[in-house]
């Protein structure tokens, strides 16, 4: 066996898969077990305000609550693709551009393809 | 006062009825008064594991319905004065069992007994968590495998939240940590998780080991529980478990391989 190992020092056994494994998910479903009770509704509302700006999912926004000693941390995180981004209409700051008019001579209506003057 | 322990793991199938029945027995054996109580309700086996079924006259539902008395469903056991049973019933209606019902029963229960020992249902569904909400010590029984593990840490999370200790903000419930069907050369092949990395994981205290023996599907199969039979290294670890459970320091057996005579090895009994 000895000699295995030290033949094979990198093979690991399925235990060790096993632990590690488990080490990761019980990471995860701790943290969202301890989370506070609003935090499913808070994520509903962020997702409802963020998918006004950029279309996203679900699955790519998550909320989480961090606790190291006596300081929480509240932790957004929001997975945006850019070809995902959403006209702007409802800002404040950024107005809509309004849109080129398109002048069309008479003589152009055959060809609307024409870029306007 | 009386103790309400509680027999829980999540999971299906770890041995947590083997367990109740063995720790129940191992309380009684030390001369402490004990009742178990079968929380499965439905899918009753606690009488068979423990070798009363063909007693079961009354049982926790119509106890708490008012249908019969508290002494007319407790089945005396017939090997030891201080144990008692107390089956389930077969009913289908899985909400038969009311908090505020159960709650009066336990209360009776523990005018007479010094520990009540409850085995309860797998899952996280009204059985199990009124299986576990009055309880003053869980036993998490876990086996040495990934989903049993989760599922342990799963339950000892809602022990945390969803007990009475909890929502009182009492004291929290006390978890032991029992690791069952452990084979102790699959761990040295590194084919199963050691204790010491269940122990890591689920951060618990361990209560004790049991290891995997064919003395315990023997205890099954004729209605004993295996800490009656005095040649079952099951039987005995389970005896070291009620042993610590109770505060006496007990090294733990089975988890160095055992220096076995070639007599031994020959004519002995795994």
């Amino acid at each position: 066996m000895r000699l295995l190992d030290l033949l094979f020092p990198e093979r690991r056994n399925s235990a060790v898969i096993a632990k590690d494994r488990l080490k990761i998910v019980l990471a995860h479903e701790r943290a969202s077990r301890d989370a506070p009770e609003f935090l499913p509704a808070l994520q509903k509302d962020l997702l409802e305000v963020v998918g006004r700006y950029v279309e996203i999912r679900d699955d790519t926004l998550r909320v989480n609550v961090g606790k190291s000693a006596d300081t929480s941390l509240l932790e957004i995180n929001v997975e945006i693709d850019r070809s995902l981004f959403k006209p702007v209409h409802n800002s404040a700051t950024m107005r809509p551009r309004p849109l080129p008019t398109v002048r069309l001579e008479p003589e152009s209506q055959a060809a609307p393809w024409v870029k306007p003057g | 006062m009386a103790k309400v322990i509680v027999l829980t793991s999540g999971k299906g199938g770890v041995g947590k009825t083997t367990s109740a029945a063995a720790i129940a027995s191992g309380l009684a054996l030390r001369g402490k008064r004990t009742v178990v109580i079968d929380f499965d309700v439905g899918l009753r086996n606690l009488d068979l594991i423990m070798g009363c079924e063909r007693r079961v006259v009354f049982d926790f539902i119509n106890v708490i319905n008012g249908d019969a008395k508290l002494n007319q469903a407790l089945i005396k056991d017939k090997r030891n004065d201080n144990l008692y049973v107390f089956p389930t019933s077969q009913t289908r209606d899985k909400e038969a069992l009311k908090r505020d019902g159960v709650e009066r029963v336990l209360d009776e229960l523990k005018e007479n007994f010094d520990y009540i020992v409850c085995d309860s249902p797998a899952g996280i569904e009204h059985g199990a968590i009124t299986a576990l909400y009055f309880a003053d010590s869980a036993i998490i029984v876990t086996n040495p495998e990934v989903s049993s593990v989760r599922d342990s840490d799963r339950i000892i999370g809602i022990l945390a939240s969803k007990s009475r200790r909890a929502e009182h903000n009492l004291e929290p419930v006390q978890v032991h940590l029992l690791l069952t069907r452990y084979s102790l050369e699959r761990v040295k092949k590194g084919e199963m998780l050691s204790v010491e990395d269940v122990k890591e994981i689920l951060s618990i205290p361990l209560l004790g080991v049991i290891p995997e023996s064919e003395t315990v599907l023997k205890a099954s199969n004729t209605g004993t529980p295996v800490v009656f039979d005095e040649e079952s290294p099951a039987g005995r670890s389970y005896l070291d478990a009620v042993a610590r459970f109770v505060g006496e320091q007990r090294e733990m057996r089975f988890l160095q391989p055992e220096r076995r005579s070639i007599f031994r090895s020959l004519f002995g009994r795994a």
